[in-house]
């Protein structure tokens, strides 16, 4: 639950009339990882699960340095750790902060079917409301990046916030302020954008071909954004290479809904006017009988 | 002044069918929250949302048990036959009011078994697919590409349902004298003869 007013919410989730509009200054943020300069020390981790008050289960190693193993409904942001050989015979480690990808469309809020569970700021955060969730689980279905947790003990959907709260009061998120390599840092989007573009130019001096900025187009962009040494293949760190809606989401929350509605409420005033036009069926009287 | 009553439904046939319509409303009006935000209020009639998506499944499943026992008691009477592909020709005569003329059909008219063939159909596809997103016990079982062919499936066949509903409801409201056969079980004979001249024979027969 974000410190942000509800002049900052610019989309809501199972809402079909507008939400405030005034608020138009607002500069978009973004958070911008540079891969290249993360060490994986966690301590994005740390920070996140420190300023959220957040304690996962301790778990058991699953042989890698990956701990947790995946995002859950109590760690909002993991290191991911990849033993890759983008060219055969090239082994390389390479380490992706995951989490909220806080993208511009999100399927999160178009899945979500109660109104204000999910929301959208000016600033471009995409923040669960959890007193409006009811554990339906349809923004995991919404989602492109599989990030949405569901914990089995209230039954709410959790992720990062982006530290909302944090940004609403002029601060950047945990995770950046902790980040000893400066590998994560936090700005406008346009900031960003030029920072990441940049960084990723002297990557490709120092012999990463490849890298670029990771800022897919398919979900409107997003607010968390990735240098990669190999952006012509995020799916070597389990990224979707061209991140969209999927079009069964699509569907299922655009056309079949006001579709379906109308199909329904149709047939009813369907059914009265064919009465009134037709008349009943009536029994034949039969007099001559019994 | 009524003339002679005919049984058409049992006791147990009617607590089956009121069975599965009061749970029938229930699960649409929980499902119907879920499927579109202008019916969102309908939560509130099961205790707020999270009440609502609690109880949406257990009601649906209920639904389903009741219509199996339907199906079961009603199935061999709604097979399709060469009359009804007769009756289906002159439906649209029907529709229109003029009744005369029709081929004459048996307990179910054509379009009381396609209503019957609907439902079926749907619930199976409701059940199959409910189950595949029913947090929190089944849905870790299934991938999330799986679970998006299901919400729609679920939310389309829920629709045919309903849409089914809707003209089974209906048609017992147009055809006067019908709905005492699930309120108190029986018929007058001159609504069987109109109707139902076939199944009027056969009940009748060695009178």
């Amino acid at each position: 639950m974000a410190s942000l007013q509800s002049l900052d919410v610019v989309s809501r989730s199972a809402t079909t009339t507008p939400s405030p509009q005034v608020r138009q200054a607002i500069p978009q943020v973004a958070k911008l990882i540079d891969e290249s300069k993360c060490i994986g020390c966690k301590a994005c981790q740390v920070a996140c699960m420190n300023w959220n008050d957040l304690r996962d289960d301790v778990g058991s190693t699953i042989g890698v340095y990956d701990n947790p193993s995946d995002l859950t409904p109590t760690s909002w942001t993991v290191m991911k750790f990849y033993e890759v050989e983008p060219k055969a015979g090239s082994l390389e480690w390479l380490i992706r902060k995951d989490g909220c990808m806080h993208c511009e469309d999100p399927g999160c809020l178009k899945a979500c079917p109660s109104p204000g569970a999910i929301v959208k700021y000016a600033n471009g955060i995409v923040d669960f409301i959890s007193e409006n969730c009811v554990g339906c689980g349809y923004c995991v279905k919404g989602c492109p990046f599989d990030v949405p947790r569901i914990s089995q003990k209230d039954n709410k959907a959790y992720k990062c916030t982006l530290c909302s709260d944090r940004v609403g009061v002029g601060l950047e998120p945990a995770c950046v302020k902790t980040c000893p390599t400066g590998a994560i840092s936090f700005g406008t989007k346009d900031d960003m954008v030029s920072y990441g573009v940049k960084r990723a130019g002297e990557l490709k001096e120092r012999g990463f071909q490849n890298a670029g900025l990771y800022n897919p187009e398919g979900v409107g962009g997003t607010h968390v954004m990735y240098v990669l040494k190999h952006a012509d293949k995020p799916e070597l760190e389990e990224l979707p290479a061209n991140p969209k809606i999927d079009p069964l989401v699509s569907v299922w929350k655009g056309l079949a809904k006001p579709l379906a509605v109308a199909g329904m409420i149709g047939a009813m005033v369907a059914g009265f006017f064919h009465y009134m036009k037709v008349g009943p069926v009536e029994e034949k009287p039969e007099k001559e009988e019994a | 002044m009524m003339g002679k009553m005919l049984q058409r439904y049992k006791d147990g046939d009617r607590m089956n069918h009121w069975f599965i319509a009061l749970m029938f409303v229930l699960a649409g009006l929980s499902g119907l929250a879920f499927f579109h935000p202008s019916f969102f209020f309908f939560v509130n009639l099961f205790g707020g949302g999270p009440w609502a998506r609690i109880l949406h499944p257990f009601l649906g499943l209920l639904m389903v048990i009741g219509f199996v026992g339907m199906f079961f008691r009603l199935w061999r009477d709604n097979l399709i036959t060469d009359a009804d592909r007769a009756w289906r020709k002159e439906m649209g005569r029907m529709l229109k009011g003029d009744k005369a003329g029709l081929p004459p059909v048996g307990k179910y008219n054509y379009g009381q078994k396609m209503v019957f063939w609907l439902m079926t159909l749907s619930l199976v596809v409701l059940l199959v697919t409910g189950v595949m997103f029913w947090r929190p016990w089944f849905a870790p079982y299934f991938s999330i590409e799986a679970m998006r062919v299901a919400v729609l499936l679920h939310s389309a066949s829920a629709v045919v349902l309903i849409l089914s509903t809707i003209m089974h409801v209906y048609a017992a409201i147009w055809v006067k004298g019908t709905i005492r056969a699930m309120t108190r079980g029986t018929v007058t004979e001159s609504w069987a003869k109109t109707n139902h001249p076939l199944w009027h024979q056969e009940v009748t027969k060695g009178r």
